[in-house]
C-alpha cells in the first residue's frame, strides 16, 4: 500500500467503523462485532504502517496534495507509528473487554461510536505533522472522552467530567495561545518547517515563554505536576473499558506532543526550559505516588499511578539525551498496555469482588488465580521490577540520568520506583491475599464472560511478559524513534523534502 | 549454563503438573530436578580449576550493555552447588511438610522459579543480569513468604521483606550503573581487570555505598536486619532454604564477587567489619530473647552474616577462606536445624521450647540430626563447624591494627551461639519429656527426618575429612581474593591461640545456656527501653510516609472545578507571565501603543465598548443581564471581523452569537435567575487572577506583534486559490480543501458534542421551569416564523452553494438553516417542529460525516492521490468538485448539531414531565451480567443516538 494511503488509515478506519457503528445503534450485537472488526483492522494498519516506516524510512503524505508546508502534512516516524500499532493494539483489547463490559444503556446511547471516535483523535494527533492540525485532534478527542465520561450520567461522573472538560479546556486554550504567537512569530504552522523557522523566536527572547505555554497545555493533558488534578477526579467514574482507553492512551497523546513539539521547536534547549521540566517530571514522580499511597478506591488509585508514570517520561525529555529520550519513549510503550490491562483489571476486580474499596476487597489470589498472575506482570512493570518491560524503561532512563549527571533526579526516580513497590504490594496483599470477605467472591458471571473479559487481560499480561523477556526489538525501535527526535534532519527530509 | 537455568525454569512452570501426576511422592520426584542440576554443576565442576572459569554469552539487550553472560569459576560453582543440592533436599522435605496442601503446585513453581532466580545471581557475568536474577528473588521470596496469605502478619511480614529488600535493589541497581560506567563495562569479568582503576575512580565511593547498601538489606545486616525474623512467617521449607541457606547469602555472594573489584580499601574494611560487627552482636543478643524456634534460629542466622560480612571486610587470604568454609558450614547446620524444627512444629503442633522437652525418645532419627547440626552450630570438633570457627578466629586474630576488639565480638556472638544451640537441640530434645497438650508424638515421615539427617552427615564428613573439600574451596578462595592462595583443610591445626579462644567460647556459651531463663527476663525487660529500634524506624517512617502523602493529596484534590481553575490559571499566569519577565521578549512602549490606537479611532471605540460589556458581564447578579452583555460582548466582536473586513467570520460569529442567547434563555428557563454572591475574598482573588492572565497574554501579543510577519503561508494561499482550488473566497477554500483536514476533525467535534448535549439531556432529570408552563407565541410569530422558515432555508441553500465564491459556505449555511428551525421551533413548540423536520436531526450528524469523509476518499480511489485531494469536472463553465461535496457535509453537521442541541433542550425545559432518572450503574458496580433494563420509562421517542 502506498504511504499516502496507510498514513490516512489509521485516521479513516476509525472513522468509518464509528459511523458505521451509528447506523447500526439498533442492533448491539452488530455494533459489537463492528467495534471488535474495526480495532483489528486498525491494528493491522497501525502494523502495516510500522513495518513500511522500518522498511522505507520516515512516511509522509500532503492532505489534498497540497505541497507542505502549506497543505496539511501527516508524518508517520519510529515514534508517531510505533504509538498508531500500540494503539491499535490495546483497541482491540479494549474491544474485546467491551464485549461484555458494557452495559446494554451505554451501547445503546452510542459507546461504540464515541470510542472509535475518540481513538480518530489519538492516532490524528500522533499522525499530523502540523501545529493547528494537532489542535484539531485534541479537540476531537477530548469531546469524545469527554462525552464518554458523562455517557452513564452519574452524580459522581457528572462532577468528574466537568472537571475534566474545565481544566482540559484551559490546557486547550494554553495549546492554541501557544499555536497562535508560534505562527505570529514564523508565519507557518508545519512542524516540519518550524524546525527551522525558530530562530526568529530565539533570537526575539520569547523562546522559554513559548516553551512554558506548550508545556501548560500539553502538561496537563498528561497530566504532570502541577495541573494534574482532574486526572484522578474523572478516571475512576467511568467503566473499565473507558477508563483503560482513557488511561492507557489520553496521557500519552499529551506527552507525545511534548516530545514532538519540544524536540522539533527547541531543539536546544535552555538551562531555563531544561530544569523546569525536570523540577515537573520529578514532582510528578512523587507526589502521584503519594496520591495513590493513600488512596482506598482501587480506580483512583490506579489513576494515580497514571500520573507517576508520567514524570518517568518528562524525566527523559528533561534529560535531552538520545539515551534519555529512548528511555521516555520506551516508557511510553509499554506504559500504554500496561496502564490499559491494569484498569481492566481494576473493573474486573470491582465485578468479582463487588467494591471497589481496597479495604473491602479479597480471595482473588485462591479464587481466580489466573487473575493474579495476570496482575503480576502490569502491576510490577509499573513498580520497574524485572523482568517485566517496566524495568527496561527505568533502567534506561536511570542510565540517562546518571550519565547527564543529574544525580537528584535519579535519586527521585528510585524513591518513586520503591513507593510504587509499596503500593503494588498492599494492593496484592489486600485485594489478592486477604481472604474474601464472606468466604467467597460475589459475582455470578458466567463462565463465557469470565473468559470474554479476562482474555484481554490475560492476553495483554503475556505480550508484556514476552516484551520484558525481550526487549531488544521494542528497544530498538525506541533507539531509533529518539534518534530521529534528537537529529530531526531526517524528518525534515520527509516532509519538506529538504 | 543458560541451559541450567532453562531447565530450571521448566522445572519450575512444570511443577504444577507434576504436583498433581506425582500424588503421594510429589516431593520425591520434584527434587530430581535440582538433584539432576546438582549433577550437573559437579560434573562441570571437575573441569574449573583454581585459575579456570567457563564463560558463555549470548546478546540479550546489547543496546543497553545488558548481555546474557555467565560464568561459573570457583565461587559460583560452590554456590550452584549449594543452591540446587540443599534445593532438592529441601524439595523432597517439602512435599511431607505440605503433603495435601491445597496450593502444593503453586509452591512448588514459585520454590523452583526462586531457585532459577538464585542460580542466576551467582551465575550472571553481567552487572545488570544479576540484578534482575537479585530482583527475581525478592518477587518470589515475596510470594513464598506470604505463602499463608490468610494470615495477617504473614501478608505484613512479606510486604516488609519485598520493602527492605525491594529499596536495597533500588540502591544496588544505582551501584551497578556507577559503578559500569567508572569501570567502562558490566560484565564483572572485565571489571575485575580493571580494579585498580575503579578504585581510584570519583564514582568509587558512590558505587560502593550503594552496592553494599543492596547487599546489607538482602543479607540482613544491622541496622536492616528486622525484617529477616519476621520473615519467618513462611512455611519452614522456605525460611530454610532461602532465609538461612541461600537469599540471604545473595548479598555475602555478592560482597565475595565483588571484592576484587571494590574490595581491599580502607572504606571497604571499615565499613564491611563495622556492619558485620554490629550484626553479630544484634543477632547473637536476638537469639536468646525469643523462645519460638524460628525466631531463634532466623536471628541465630544474622550473627552468621555479620560473621561472613566481617570476614570478607577484612579481605586477606586467610579470611577469605574462613569466609567460604564458614558460609559452607552454616549453610549446612542451620537448613537442617530449620528443618527439624519444621518436623517438630509438624509433629507437636508448637514451636516454643518452653512447652518442648525429651523428644529425643518419639522422634530418635530427628534427633540425631539435629544433635548433629547444634553441635556443628556450636563449633564443636569433629564437626565441621569446628573447622569453620577455627578458621574464623584465625582470620580475625590476623588482622594487626584492631587489636583484640574483632575476636572479643566473636568470641562473645559466638558464645551466645552455643547457648543458642542449646536451645534449639538440648531444650526440645533432652531433658523431661515435654509436648504442650501431653500428647504422644511420632517421628516425622521419612521425607521429613531423611534431610535433616543426610546434611547432618555430610557436615560430620567434612569435619573429619576436610580434605574433600579442599578443590572447591580453593577454587572459590581464587575467585574472591582474585589470585590464587595457598590453603589448607584441617580439623587439627594443633594448640593455638584460636583454640584457646574456641575452649573459651564453649566454656562462656555452656553458663549462658544454663543461666538462659533469667538472661531472657532481663532482655525482655531491656526490649523495652529499646523501643527506638531500626524496625520502630521502619514502622514511624512508613507511618509518616502516610500522613504526608495524605496531607499532600488533600492538598492538592480536595477542590472544586473552582479551585481547580483557580489554581490552573495561577499556574499560567506564573509560569508564563514569570518567564516572559524573567526571560525577557517584552518591551512595553507606551507612546507605540497609544500612536497605534490614535490611528484606528474605530476600533478602538469597539474594543473599549467590548471591554465595558465583558465587566459589566462580571459584575451583575442577574443572570439574564449578564447573558446579554455577554451577546454585547460577541457581537462587538463581529463588527470587530467587519472592520478587519472578515466578512465569513463577522457572518459566523454574529449567527453563533444569536443561537448561543437562543440557547442560554432555554437553559435560564431551568437555573436561578440571580447568581449566587461569592465571599469578597474569592472575588477579590479570581480579580487578581483575571488581571495577571489578561496581563500575560496582553504581553505576549505585543512581543508578536513586534516581529515582522512571514506572510509566505497566506500568499500561497491567495495565489492558489483560484487556479488550484477554483474558488475565490480564499478562507472558503482553505476551509474545504487547502486544510480540509482541520475543518474536518472540527465537524466530528461538533458531531460529537450534539452526541454528549444529547445524552446528558436525555438522561438529566427534567427541570422544571421557573417561568411557569410556556407562554402560547403569539400569532404574528407564527405567521412570520412560516415566512421566514422558507426565506431562511433558501439563504441558506444559497450561502452553501456560493461559499466557495462568495462570503458564505457550509457552516455560514448550517447556522442559518438552523436559525430557522429553531425560529419555527419558537413559534410552535416542540411536536410541530419534530414532525416538520420527519426525521431526527441526529441523523444530520452521521450522514454529513460520511459525505463530508466520501469526499475525501473519492481521489483516492480514483486517482490514487492523497486523502481529500479535490477532484473536479467541467459542467459548462460550472467547476463542480468533491471540495464542494465536503461542504454539503459540513452544512449537514452544522444543521444537525444546532438542532440537537436545541431539541434536547427544549424538551428538557418545555416537554412533558418526566420521571426521575436513575444514573445508569456501572457494570463493575452491578457485579452482574449484563441485564437490559428500560432506562425511560414512557419518554416521546425511544432512547438512543
Amino acid at each position: 500500500m502506498s504511504a499516502a494511503v496507510l498514513l490516512i488509515l489509521p485516521i479513516i478506519v476509525p472513522a468509518v467503523t464509528g459511523m458505521l457503528t451509528l447506523l447500526a445503534r439498533s442492533f448491539p450485537s452488530a455494533q459489537r462485532v463492528l467495534s471488535l472488526l474495526g480495532t483489528t483492522a486498525l491494528f493491522a494498519t497501525g502494523g502495516l504502517l510500522l513495518v513500511q516506516v522500518q522498511a522505507g524510512g520516515i512516511q509522509a503524505t500532503q492532505m489534498g496534495d497540497w505541497p507542505a508546508p502549506f497543505g496539511i502534512t501527516l508524518v508517520a516516524d519510529y515514534l508517531s507509528a510505533g504509538l498508531v500499532a500500540v494503539t491499535g493494539f490495546v483497541a482491540a483489547a479494549v474491544a474485546v473487554y467491551a464485549l461484555r463490559g458494557i452495559d446494554a444503556e451505554r451501547e445503546k446511547f452510542g459507546f461504540h461510536t464515541l470510542f472509535h471516535l475518540l481513538l480518530m483523535g489519538i492516532n490524528g494527533a500522533f499522525l499530523t505533522g502540523d501545529l493547528f492540525n494537532m489542535y484539531v485532534w485534541f479537540e476531537v478527542l477530548l469531546i469524545a472522552s469527554f462525552v464518554l465520561l458523562v455517557l452513564g450520567n452519574g452524580r459522581e461522573q457528572l462532577d468528574g467530567a466537568v472537571k475534566y472538560v474545565g481544566i482540559n479546556l484551559v490546557a486547550s486554550v494554553s495549546f492554541l495561545a501557544a499555536i497562535g504567537l508560534v505562527y505570529g512569530m514564523t508565519g507557518t504552522l508545519n512542524l516540519a518547517d518550524l524546525a527551522g523557522s525558530m530562530q526568529n523566536v530565539r533570537q526575539s527572547g520569547m523562546e522559554a515563554t513559548v516553551a512554558m505555554l506548550f508545556l501548560i497545555g500539553f502538561g496537563i493533558k498528561a497530566g504532570l505536576f502541577p495541573l494534574y488534578f482532574w486526572l484522578p477526579a474523572s478516571y475512576h467514574t467511568p467503566p473499565a473499558p473507558i477508563a483503560a482507553v482513557f488511561a492507557g492512551l489520553l496521557t500519552k497523546v499529551g506527552i507525545y506532543s511534548l516530545l514532538r513539539v519540544f524536540t522539533l521547536l527547541f531543539p536546544e534547549p535552555t538551562g531555563y526550559t531544561q530544569t523546569v521540566l525536570l523540577v515537573v517530571a520529578g514532582a510528578t514522580m512523587l507526589l502521584g505516588a503519594f496520591g495513590a499511597l493513600v488512596q482506598r478506591n482501587v480506580l483512583r488509585l490506579l489513576a494515580f499511578l497514571v500520573i507517576s508514570a508520567m514524570g518517568y517520561v518528562a524525566m527523559g525529555l528533561g534529560f535531552f539525551t538520545t539515551l534519555g529520550l529512548a528511555g521516555a519513549v520506551f516508557y511510553i510503550f509499554q506504559d500504554i498496555p500496561v496502564k490499559t490491562s491494569l484498569f481492566l483489571m481494576g473493573g474486573l476486580m470491582e465485578r468479582e469482588t463487588g467494591t471497589n474499596q481496597l479495604g473491602d476487597m479479597g480471595g482473588i489470589y485462591t479464587h481466580r488465580p489466573l487473575l493474579a498472575a495476570a496482575f503480576i506482570v502490569p502491576a510490577f512493570s509499573l513498580a520497574g521490577f524485572p523482568p517485566f518491560p517496566g524495568f527496561w524503561g527505568k533502567l534506561t532512563l536511570v542510565q540517562a540520568g546518571l550519565a547527564a549527571e543529574q544525580w537528584t533526579l535519579v535519586a527521585v526516580a528510585l524513591i518513586a520506583g520503591a513507593l510504587t513497590l509499596l503500593i503494588v504490594g498492599q494492593v496484592w496483599a489486600r485485594a489478592f491475599w486477604r481472604p474474601a470477605r464472606n468466604d467467597g467472591l460475589v459475582s455470578n458471571m458466567s463462565a463465557g464472560t469470565r473468559t470474554i473479559l479476562q482474555g484481554p487481560v490475560v492476553g495483554l499480561a503475556l505480550v508484556l511478559l514476552a516484551v520484558g523477556l525481550y526487549a531488544q526489538p521494542l528497544f530498538d525501535l525506541a533507539q531509533t524513534a529518539a534518534v530521529h527526535l534528537t537529529d530531526t534532519g531526517p524528518y525534515v527530509q520527509a516532509v519538506l523534502g529538504r | 549454563m543458560l541451559l541450567a537455568l532453562l531447565f530450571s525454569i521448566g522445572w519450575a512452570l512444570a511443577a504444577p503438573l507434576l504436583v498433581r501426576a506425582a500424588g503421594r511422592a510429589a516431593g520425591w520426584v520434584l527434587a530430581l530436578g535440582p538433584a539432576a542440576l546438582f549433577a550437573g554443576f559437579l560434573a562441570a565442576g571437575g573441569t574449573v580449576g583454581p585459575e579456570a572459569s567457563i564463560r558463555e554469552t549470548a546478546a540479550w539487550v546489547p543496546t543497553l550493555g545488558v548481555e546474557a553472560s555467565f560464568v561459573l569459576d570457583g565461587l559460583s560453582l560452590l554456590f550452584a552447588l549449594l543452591v540446587t543440592g540443599l534445593g532438592a533436599v529441601i524439595a523432597v522435605y517439602a512435599g511431607s511438610y505440605l503433603h495435601g496442601h491445597r496450593d502444593l503446585g503453586r509452591f512448588y513453581l514459585l520454590f523452583f522459579a526462586f531457585l532459577s532466580a538464585m542460580l542466576g545471581v551467582v551465575l550472571a557475568d553481567n552487572l545488570i543480569l544479576l540484578f534482575i536474577f537479585w530482583e527475581g528473588t525478592s518477587l518470589c521470596s515475596y510470594l513464598l513468604v506470604g505463602f499463608k496469605h490468610e494470615s495477617t502478619p504473614a501478608r505484613t511480614s512479606a510486604l516488609q521483606a519485598l520493602l527492605v529488600t525491594g529499596a536495597g535493589g533500588l540502591a544496588l541497581l544505582a551501584g551497578f550503573l556507577l559503578l559500569g560506567i567508572a569501570g567502562g563495562s558490566f560484565e564483572l569479568s572485565v571489571l575485575m581487570e580493571r580494579g585498580a582503576a575503579i578504585r581510584s575512580h570519583d564514582l568509587y565511593l558512590p558505587a560502593f555505598l550503594l552496592i553494599a547498601l543492596g547487599a546489607f538489606t538482602k543479607s540482613a545486616q544491622v541496622p536492616f536486619h528486622f525484617w529477616l525474623p519476621n520473615a519467618m512467617a513462611a512455611p519452614t521449607p522456605v525460611s530454610a532454604y532461602l532465609h538461612s541457606a541461600t537469599m540471604v547469602k545473595a548479598g555475602i555472594y555478592l560482597l565475595a564477587r565483588t571484592d576484587p573489584i571494590l574490595g581491599g580499601t580502607g572504606l571497604w574494611t571499615w565499613t564491611l567489619a563495622a556492619a558485620g560487627a554490629a550484626t553479630m552482636l544484634v543477632g547473637a543478643v536476638g537469639a536468646l530473647r525469643h523462645t519460638d524456634l524460628k525466631k531463634v534460629l532466623a536471628y541465630s542466622t544474622i550473627t552468621a552474616l555479620g560473621t561472613l560480612v566481617v570476614l570478607l571486610g577484612l579481605s586477606y587470604g586467610a579470611s577469605i577462606k574462613a569466609a567460604i568454609v564458614f558460609l559452607l558450614v552454616h549453610a549446612l547446620y542451620k537448613s537442617a536445624l530449620f528443618l527439624v524444627a519444621g518436623s517438630i512444629d509438624h509433629e507437636t503442633g508448637t514451636r516454643n521450647v518452653l512447652h518442648l522437652g525429651g523428644l529425643r525418645r518419639a522422634m530418635p532419627l530427628t534427633a540425631a540430626a539435629a544433635v548433629l547440626a547444634g553441635l556443628s552450630m556450636a563449633g564443636l570438633p569433629p564437626l565441621f563447624g569446628f573447622v569453620g570457627k577455627e578458621l574464623a578466629y584465625k582470620a580475625k586474630l590476623g588482622v594487626e591494627n584492631l587489636g583484640w576488639l574483632l575476636p572479643t565480638i566473636a568470641v562473645t556472638a559466638n558464645a551466645l551461639t552455643v547457648a543458642a544451640a542449646g536451645i534449639l537441640v538440648a531444650r526440645p530434645f533432652f531433658g523431661r519429656r515435654r509436648t504442650p497438650d501431653g500428647s504422644q508424638v511420632h517421628e516425622a515421615p521419612l521425607g521429613m527426618w531423611v534431610g535433616p539427617v543426610v546434611i547432618g552427615l555430610v557436615g560430620l564428613a567434612f569435619g573429619l575429612v576436610p580434605g574433600l573439600l579442599y578443590a572447591p574451596v580453593s577454587a572459590a578462595v581464587d575467585a574472591v581474593a582474585g589470585e590464587p592462595v595457598d590453603i589448607n583443610l584441617a580439623l587439627w591445626y594443633g594448640v593455638n591461640t584460636a583454640l584457646y579462644l574456641s575452649l573459651a567460647t564453649v566454656a562462656l556459651g555452656v553458663a549462658a545456656f544454663a543461666g538462659w531463663t533469667p538472661i531472657r527476663y532481663a532482655l525482655l525487660r531491656l526490649r523495652r527501653l529499646s523501643r527506638a529500634g531500626p524496625e520502630r524506624a521502619y514502622e514511624a517512617g512508613l507511618d509518616g510516609l502516610f500522613r504526608l502523602a495524605a496531607w499532600q493529596t488533600r492538598f492538592f484534590e480536595g477542590g472544586s472545578v473552582r479551585s481547580y481553575l483557580a489554581a490552573t490559571f495561577g499556574v499560567i499566569a506564573l509560569a508564563v507571565g514569570g518567564t516572559l519577565l524573567l526571560r525577557g521578549g517584552v518591551s512595553l512602549q507606551p507612546a507605540v501603543l497609544l500612536d497605534g490606537l490614535q490611528a484606528l479611532p474605530y476600533e478602538t471605540g469597539l474594543v473599549a465598548i467590548v471591554g465595558a460589556a465583558a465587566l459589566v458581564a462580571a459584575r451583575l447578579r442577574s443572570m439574564l443581564l449578564s447573558i446579554t452583555s455577554l451577546g454585547v460582548v460577541g457581537l462587538g466582536l463581529a463588527l470587530l471581523f467587519v472592520m478587519m473586513s472578515a466578512p465569513d467570520l463577522a457572518m459566523t460569529q454574529f449567527l453563533v452569537e444569536v443561537l448561543i442567547v437562543v440557547i442560554a434563555l432555554g437553559v435560564m428557563q431551568a437555573l436561578p435567575l440571580a447568581r449566587e454572591v461569592e465571599p469578597r475574598g474569592r472575588r477579590g482573588r479570581d480579580a487578581v487572577l483575571a488581571v495577571a492572565v489578561g496581563a500575560t497574554v496582553s504581553m505576549l501579543l505585543l512581543a508578536v506583534l513586534r516581529l515582522p510577519f512571514d506572510a509566505t503561508v497566506p500568499q500561497y494561499f491567495l495565489e492558489e486559490s483560484v487556479p488550484g482550488g477554483f474558488g475565490r473566497n480564499v478562507v472558503n477554500v482553505i476551509l474545504v480543501d487547502f486544510r480540509a483536514l482541520d475543518t474536518l476533525g472540527e465537524i466530528a467535534v461538533l458531531a460529537v458534542a450534539a452526541v454528549g448535549a444529547f445524552v446528558v439531556l436525555k438522561l438529566g432529570r427534567p427541570a422544571r421551569s421557573r417561568l411557569g408552563p410556556p407562554p402560547v407565541p403569539s400569532v404574528v410569530l407564527r405567521a412570520g416564523a412560516r415566512l421566514l422558515l422558507a426565506l431562511l432555508v433558501v439563504t441558506s441553500l444559497f450561502m452553501l452553494w456560493r461559499g466557495h465564491n462568495e462570503p458564505g459556505g457550509g457552516f455560514i449555511g448550517g447556522l442559518f438553516a438552523a436559525s430557522a428551525v429553531v425560529l419555527y421551533l419558537m413559534a410552535f413548540r416542540q411536536a410541530r417542529t419534530e414532525r416538520l423536520l420527519r426525521v431526527p436531526p441526529r441523523s444530520a450528524l452521521g450522514v454529513g460525516l460520511a459525505v463530508a469523509v466520501g469526499s475525501g476518499l473519492v481521489g483516492v480511489a480514483l486517482a490514487g492521490a492523497p486523502f481529500l485531494t479535490g477532484q473536479w469536472v467541467a459542467v459548462g463553465t460550472l467547476k463542480l468538485g468533491t471540495p464542494l461535496l465536503f461542504d454539503v457535509g459540513v452544512f449537514l453537521v452544522v444543521v444537525g448539531f444546532t438542532l440537537t442541541i436545541v431539541l434536547s433542550l427544549e424538551r428538557v425545559v418545555a416537554g412533558p414531565p418526566q420521571p426521575p432518572q436513575q444514573p445508569l450503574a456501572s457494570p463493575e458496580a452491578a457485579a452482574a451480567d449484563r441485564q437490559p433494563a428500560r432506562l425511560n420509562g414512557g419518554t416521546t421517542e425511544p432512547a438512543e443516538v
